[in-house]
C-alpha cells in the first residue's frame, strides 16, 4: 500500500477581484511555495488557470447564443446539455491533474481543483519535506 | 535525487474520489452504502430525489403559487377557450397552453435549482483567514473589524466575514438567514418559490415572471373580449341570462386584473434591474446610489443597458458549487459532518433584504403594489 506523506502545510491563494466578479486568482507568488518551486513557474500554472476560467465566462456571440436557446426551451436544455462552462470546467480539470503529476508532486506540493473550494481558493498543500528529516 | 522522494505522493490524493473503495475492515465498521454531499449539507435546505433537487425549508407558499397558476389556467381553459374557439380562433388554447407549461417549468426550474450557494470553508481554509485577521490587527485581543477591502473596477468595496460560512464573503454575495447559506450574487429568498433568488437561478427567475405577466395579460385580455362578446352574441335580448353573468367570467376578471398589475409591477422592476446590473438587495440597500455625497456607481454594471441584460440572461450557465451529488470520502464525512453542531454563536446580522427603515419605507411606498410578491421574511 502507498504510504501518505504528512501534510506540512497548506497555502491559499485567494481570488482577485479587481475586474469584477468574475473568476480570477491572484499571481502573487506566496513566500511558503519559495524553497519549494521557482516563482515563474507556480506564475505561469495560475496564469494559465486565470486564462482557462476568463474563457469559461467570457461574454461573446456563442455564449449568447446558447444562453437565448436554453431561453427559449424553458432551460430544459440545461438538463441533458453539457454547458460550456462545464466543459471549460474539465479542461481545468485535467490541466490541474497533469501539472500535479509533471511539476508539482515532485516537489512535495499538490493543487486542488478551486472547483472542489467553491471556486473561492487554489489550495496548494505542502507535504513534509522527507529529504531533510530522514 | 531529491524530486524521487515525492513519487510516492498520489497526485490524486487529495481531490474528491468518486467512490470510495471498500475493503473488508471498513465494510465490519460502515456497512452503510456510501454517502452522498447533500447528506450531509450544512445549510437549511431540503433534498429530493437523491440530491437533484434542493429547495428552502419552509417552501410551503410554493404549492399555493402552484395552485394559483393552475387554478386561473384551469378556469381560463374550461370556461373561457370553448367560447372564444367557437367564435374567434382556434389559437387561443395553443397560445394559452404553450405559455402555461413555459411558466410552470420556469417556476420549477427556479424554485428547484441551486441558486448559487457558496459551499462553506474547510477547516484549514478558515484557520488561514483566522491566521490573517490576526496578523493585520493589533496584538491585544478583540473582535477584529472581520472587513476586507478590495478594489473592484477603481471602486473600494468592503468584503464582510461570514462568521457561519468562515470566510470573506465575496463581493455581491449575501448570506441567507432563511436557508443559511451564502448565496452568490444573492437577489433576495423569494417565499412565492420556496427558494433563494441568486447568481444561479436569477435568469430563471426573470424568465418566469416574465412569462408570468405575459400569460396573465393574455388572460385579462381573453376573458374581457369572451364578456364583450358574450353580451353580443347572447341569443336571448334578457340581461340576465347565463352568459352574460357567468360567475366563473367575471371571478377571473377579478383574479386576473389584480394579478396583472402587481405581476407586471415585479418585471417591471426587475427588468430595471436586470439593465443596470443590481440586484434587489443592493437596490434596497442602496450600495450604488451615492447617498453619502461621495461618487459611487455600480462597479459592476458595463455600462451599457444591452451587455447587462445579456451578461445576466444569456451569459455562460456558472456551475453548482455544492457537488451534492457527489460522494464522501470516508475520511472527510466526519469533518463534514462536525459542521452539524449547532453552535451557540452570535446570530449574524441578517443580510436578507427585511423591509425596515426610512429609506426602505420610500422603496415600499413606491413599490407598494408588488412588494407583497417578494417580501422575504415574515417578520
Amino acid at each position: 500500500m502507498r504510504q501518505q506523506a504528512a501534510i506540512a502545510a497548506k497555502v491559499f491563494i485567494q481570488r482577485d477581484y479587481t475586474n469584477g466578479t468574475v473568476c480570477q486568482f491572484q499571481t502573487k507568488f506566496p513566500s511558503e511555495l519559495e524553497t519549494r518551486i521557482d516563482k515563474q513557474q507556480f506564475e505561469e500554472t495560475v496564469r494559465t488557470l486565470n486564462n482557462l476560467y476568463a474563457e469559461a465566462e467570457k461574454l461573446g456571440s456563442q455564449s449568447y447564443i446558447e444562453g437565448c436557446m436554453a431561453c427559449l426551451t424553458a432551460y430544459t436544455i440545461f438538463l441533458c446539455m453539457e454547458t460550456h462552462y462545464e466543459k471549460v470546467l474539465k479542461k481545468i480539470a485535467k490541466y490541474i491533474q497533469e501539472q500535479n503529476e509533471k511539476i508539482y508532486a515532485p516537489r512535495g506540493l499538490l493543487l486542488t481543483d478551486p472547483i472542489e473550494r467553491g471556486l473561492r481558493v487554489i489550495e496548494v498543500t505542502i507535504f513534509e519535506d522527507r529529504s531533510l528529516t530522514r | 535525487m531529491k524530486t524521487c522522494e515525492y513519487q510516492q505522493i498520489d497526485p490524486l490524493a487529495l481531490s474528491t474520489p468518486t467512490l470510495p473503495p471498500y475493503d473488508g475492515r471498513e465494510k465490519r465498521e460502515k456497512p452503510r452504502r456510501p454517502r452522498r454531499k447533500w447528506e450531509v449539507f450544512p445549510g437549511k435546505n431540503r433534498f429530493y430525489c437523491d440530491g437533484r433537487i434542493i429547495v428552502a425549508r419552509q417552501s410551503g407558499v410554493l404549492p399555493l403559487t402552484l395552485g394559483l397558476i393552475l387554478a386561473t389556467s384551469g378556469l381560463f381553459f374550461i370556461f373561457d377557450c370553448p367560447f372564444l374557439v367557437k367564435h374567434l380562433t382556434s389559437c387561443i388554447p395553443v397560445i394559452g397552453g404553450a405559455l402555461f407549461v413555459f411558466v410552470v417549468i420556469t417556476l420549477l426550474q427556479t424554485s428547484f435549482s441551486d441558486p448559487g450557494i457558496l459551499p462553506r470553508a474547510t477547516p484549514d481554509e478558515a484557520a488561514d483567514i483566522e491566521k490573517q485577521i490576526d496578523n493585520t490587527g493589533n496584538s491585544s485581543y478583540r473582535p477584529p473589524p472581520r472587513t476586507k477591502e478590495v478594489v473592484i473596477n477603481q471602486q473600494v468595496v468592503k468584503l464582510k466575514y461570514c462568521f457561519t460560512c468562515k470566510m470573506f464573503r465575496p463581493p455581491r454575495t449575501s448570506h441567507c438567514s432563511l436557508c443559511d447559506n451564502c448565496v452568490e450574487r444573492f437577489d433576495h429568498h423569494c417565499p412565492w418559490v420556496g427558494n433563494c433568488v441568486g447568481k444561479r437561478n436569477y435568469r430563471f427567475f426573470y424568465t418566469f415572471i416574465v412569462s408570468l405577466s405575459i400569460l396573465t395579460a393574455f388572460i385579462f385580455g381573453c376573458v374581457t373580449t369572451h364578456l364583450a362578446l358574450s353580451t353580443c352574441f347572447c341569443p336571448c335580448s334578457d340581461r340576465n341570462c347565463r352568459h352574460s353573468s357567468d360567475i366563473n367570467i367575471q371571478n377571473l376578471l377579478v383574479i386576473c386584473f389584480f394579478s396583472v398589475w402587481s405581476i407586471l409591477g415585479l418585471s417591471g422592476f426587475h427588468t430595471y434591474l436586470v439593465a443596470s446590473n443590481l440586484t434587489t438587495n443592493e437596490d434596497i440597500k442602496g450600495s450604488w446610489s451615492g447617498k453619502s455625497g461621495e461618487e459611487v456607481t455600480n462597479p459592476y454594471s458595463h455600462k451599457n443597458i444591452l451587455i447587462n441584460c445579456c451578461t445576466m440572461l444569456c451569459g455562460p450557465m456558472p456551475p453548482s458549487l455544492i457537488d451534492r451529488r457527489g460522494f464522501l470520502p470516508m475520511d472527510e464525512s466526519v469533518q463534514t459532518a462536525g459542521t452539524d453542531i449547532e453552535l451557540p454563536t452570535v446570530a449574524p446580522k441578517s443580510e436578507i433584504n427585511a423591509v425596515g427603515g426610512s429609506p426602505q419605507l420610500a422603496f415600499v411606498l413606491r413599490n407598494l403594489p408588488f412588494l407583497c410578491l417578494y417580501s422575504p421574511k415574515p417578520t
